[in-house]
């Protein structure tokens, strides 16, 4: 029996269409929107101004929060703006606009580091928050963050996270299959900054292509490559902590509460490029699919791309197209315009076409207990879904609404079509908010 | 771009089921029972299934003020399981009021679809029990239509003849073969778990085991009592297809084990000790007003709970 963790749903793959795809480069941008706030924290303060010449590499923006990651510029050329952008997971936000110039001059803070046997543990923490790195699943947290546990949290598991459990989405696949050294890399810079001996490479075992190239890289190394029934969402940090080792992240904890820290693969091989190049994060592995694109690929793109862009590259959207999606379909966020930039975060693009967007009418609950059995972490979506639709926040908190990881499984799962997770996601907030206040 | 983009919350995939869908099933799993409820008690038969559920799809519809007779497929599951707990042969108007009163009282007097306390069939089916105790117990022999007591009213009946249904009951209880053809159905379909039915056939079996043993019988004898009392009466109709009704069951999988074991307590503590031969309806109606506080005592531990 392959690892798992309870609950879960079978959702489908739909991944052949870009899974046998290498992944290949977008074509380069004329201008790119780089978002001061890519990340999970502070802000970014802009450090040009318009008129400015920049490089590729150069730090654009940076913040003195210790929970904020810096932004770089991922074209060489000049800033022409200061503007607010839509944003692809929230509202719209501050971005320096750069007009490239073409010739991509490296800027000259890019230089390669040390060997990893003569950097410290902070001097690689440090290279990786100048790197301007934040988990590239698509919660962009911070990485330097995740690996400063206070001492008396010891880390003693440190496992990279390939799962890639949402439907559609390949970029992680890819990036496995043809990179697997650097995730090893990238493992092991992660060892050295936690002090742990051994490293652990988690993958759903419905890409046993991924397990081989990785075992193969993995090979004298002390590094362990395990496959995991393919379930959703087995990539959800805590799920993936549960099955990898038995351990429960306590209720509003952290994975370092119990000694593990999980990285994505994609920002396994962000690290590595930063570690031994020097190179910040400047681009990142898109997968654009779904019905509504008409050749579905996997983009290397670079960070302030327009969405549109990157879209036109593909064919373009299909006639009957109707939805785009940032993000996978369980959790990405669907969206009302294609002119955003890509941000660190955007692991895929989906488009959905009038065949697979129902707007459905909301029924009865008839307590089948479906969203009770496949609900990851053990709450009872029913009760809060009916306690918030009534205005009960009392309930809907006292039914730990703040628990929910908001993977959407309930809402797949039910046959009345209630929007499950959206009401427990409105009751999360204000309860949140509430907390706040106080 | 011309046409609007739809935007809407996470998740974007749904799963194909919906509500109709599990009542279609529902259906199609009950046609076994209904089928050789006809082809044993005849004519009459297919009128009372026929009667009970066009009465309670058009009671539905009245209800909503809606001209879709169909709607959701709720209403005729409803008409259909009161119909196959109906004797043979009952005057029409009983099917009627029976089938009426599921749906107005057992339905929608709670709020409808979702919102009711007690399984709507079996409300139904207590009224008219309770009301017209002559008719809810005219039982007649299977193919000749003589009148007959039922095996747990002192009728004689081999284990053969319970498993096939050739002996006096009500329409759809009588042959174990098609209730459990229909209960491979909702299995195949996810429609049911175990848990509601395997506790309560279990209980059924033990405490008509014991009971046989406290008589000095020896274990075949046990074995056989308890059998009979899986056998007998409306138990199997009951335990796949009453117990097992989504809204008037425990939601959680621990809450739907002490569930089915109660109502197997009830059954039998009624069918031992009770006025009435047969105690499946009663004890489904008391587990289901139970149903809210085991859902209470069985809210599941969460992920990540800090263990004192």
């Amino acid at each position: 029996m392959a690892k798992t963790f309870k609950g879960g749903v079978h959702p489908g793959h739909f991944k052949s269409a870009t899974a046998g795809k290498p992944i290949a480069d977008a074509n380069p941008p004329a201008r790119v929107a780089v978002l001061m706030q890519q990340h999970i924290g502070a802000p970014c303060e802009p450090l040009v101004e318009v008129g400015d010449a920049v490089k590729v590499g150069q730090k654009v923006g940076d913040s003195q929060a210790f929970v904020s990651v810096p932004a770089h510029s991922s074209v060489s050329g000049k800033v022409v703006e200061l503007r607010d952008y839509p944003h692809p997971v929230g509202r719209p936000a501050r971005a320096v606009v750069i007009e490239s110039d073409g010739q991509d001059t490296w800027h000259e803070s890019v230089k390669a580091n040390p060997p990893l046997e003569e950097l410290s543990g902070d001097d690689i923490k440090k290279i990786i928050r100048e790197a301007g790195i934040a988990g590239m699943g698509g919660a962009t947290f911070p990485t330097h963050v995740k690996l400063s546990p206070p001492p008396e949290k010891p880390i003693d598991t440190v496992i990279i996270n390939g799962s890639e459990c949402e439907p559609f989405l390949t970029a992680d696949h890819r990036l496995m299959l043809e990179r697997p050294e650097a995730v090893v890399f990238g493992l092991k810079a992660l060892m050295k900054v936690l002090g742990v001996e051994k490293g652990y490479i988690g993958v759903e075992d419905n890409k046993p292509d991924c397990v081989e190239a990785l075992k193969k890289a993995a090979e004298g190394e002390p590094v362990e490559v395990k496959s995991f029934h393919t379930k959703y969402p087995q990539g959800a940090e805590k799920q993936l902590i549960y099955a990898f080792n038995g351990r429960e992240v306590p209720s509003g904890g952290l994975p370092m509460d119990v000694g593990t820290v999980v990285q994505n693969a994609g920002t396994a091989v962000a690290i590595a490029d930063a570690v031994r190049k020097g190179v910040p994060l400047l681009e990142r592995i898109v997968t654009v699919t779904g019905p509504g694109v008409e050749a579905p690929a996997n983009l290397r793109v670079k960070i302030g791309t327009m969405v549109s862009e990157v879209i036109a590259q593909c064919g373009g959207l299909k006639e009957n197209a109707r939805k785009v999606i940032l993000g996978g379909p369980m959790m990405g966020l669907a969206q009302n315009t294609t002119e955003m930039p890509v941000i660190k975060g955007t692991s895929g693009i989906l488009v959905l076409t009038d065949k697979e967007v129902h707007i459905h009418e909301i029924q009865p609950c008839i307590r089948c207990g479906r969203c009770v059995e496949v609900c990851p972490v053990s709450i009872m979506p029913l009760v809060i879904g009916s306690a918030t639709e009534k205005g009960y926040p009392d309930k809907a908190e006292a039914y730990h609404a703040v628990d929910c990881i908001e993977c959407g499984c309930c809402s797949y799962i039910c046959p009345a079509k209630r929007p499950l997770t959206q009401w427990i996601r409105l009751s999360k907030g204000e309860i949140l908010a509430k907390a706040k206040k106080k | 771009m011309e046409k609007k983009l739809v935007v809407s919350s996470s998740p974007h995939l749904r799963a194909p089921e919906t509500i109709q869908s599990i009542m279609f099933d529902v259906l199609t799993a009950l046609f076994p029972a209904a089928l050789a409820g006809v082809l044993l008690f005849g004519y009459s038969a297919l009128i009372t299934i026929l009667l009970a559920t066009f009465t309670a799809m058009l009671t539905e519809a009245l209800v909503l003020r809606t001209r879709n007779i169909i709607g959701d497929g709720s209403a005729a599951v409803t008409g259909l399981l009161l119909a196959l707990t109906l004797p043979p042969a009952p005057p029409w108007w009983l099917v009627v009021f029976g089938s009426v009163v599921a749906i107005l009282i057992g339905k929608h007097v709670f709020g409808g679809l979702g919102s009711n306390l007690f399984n709507p069939a079996l409300v139904g089916r207590a009224v008219l029990t309770v009301s017209w105790a002559g008719h809810m117990t005219a039982w007649a022999a299977p193919l000749d239509g003589v009148s007959a007591a039922t095996p747990l009213a002192g009728g004689s009946a081999s284990m053969l003849e319970m498993f096939t249904g050739t002996i006096p009951g009500s329409i759809g209880e009588t042959s174990a073969a098609a209730l459990l053809l229909g209960a491979l159905w909702l299995f195949y379909k996810g429609l049911i778990s175990w848990h509601i039915p395997v506790s309560y056939i279990a209980t059924v079996f033990v405490m008509g085991a014991i009971q046989a043993g406290a008589g000095f019988a020896g274990p075949a004898e046990m074995l056989s009592q308890g059998l009979f009392h899986v056998l007998a009466g409306g138990l199997l109709l009951a335990a796949f297809f009453m117990a097992t009704d989504m809204v008037t069951s425990p939601v959680t999988r621990e809450g739907q084990v002490i569930f089915g074991a109660g109502i197997g307590i009830i059954t039998m503590a009624i069918r031992f000790y009770g006025g009435y031969p047969e105690g499946v309806t009663f004890a489904i109606l008391l587990m289901n007003g139970a149903t809210p506080l085991i859902d209470n005592l069985t809210v599941p531990t969460k992920f990540g709970e800090v263990k004192a």
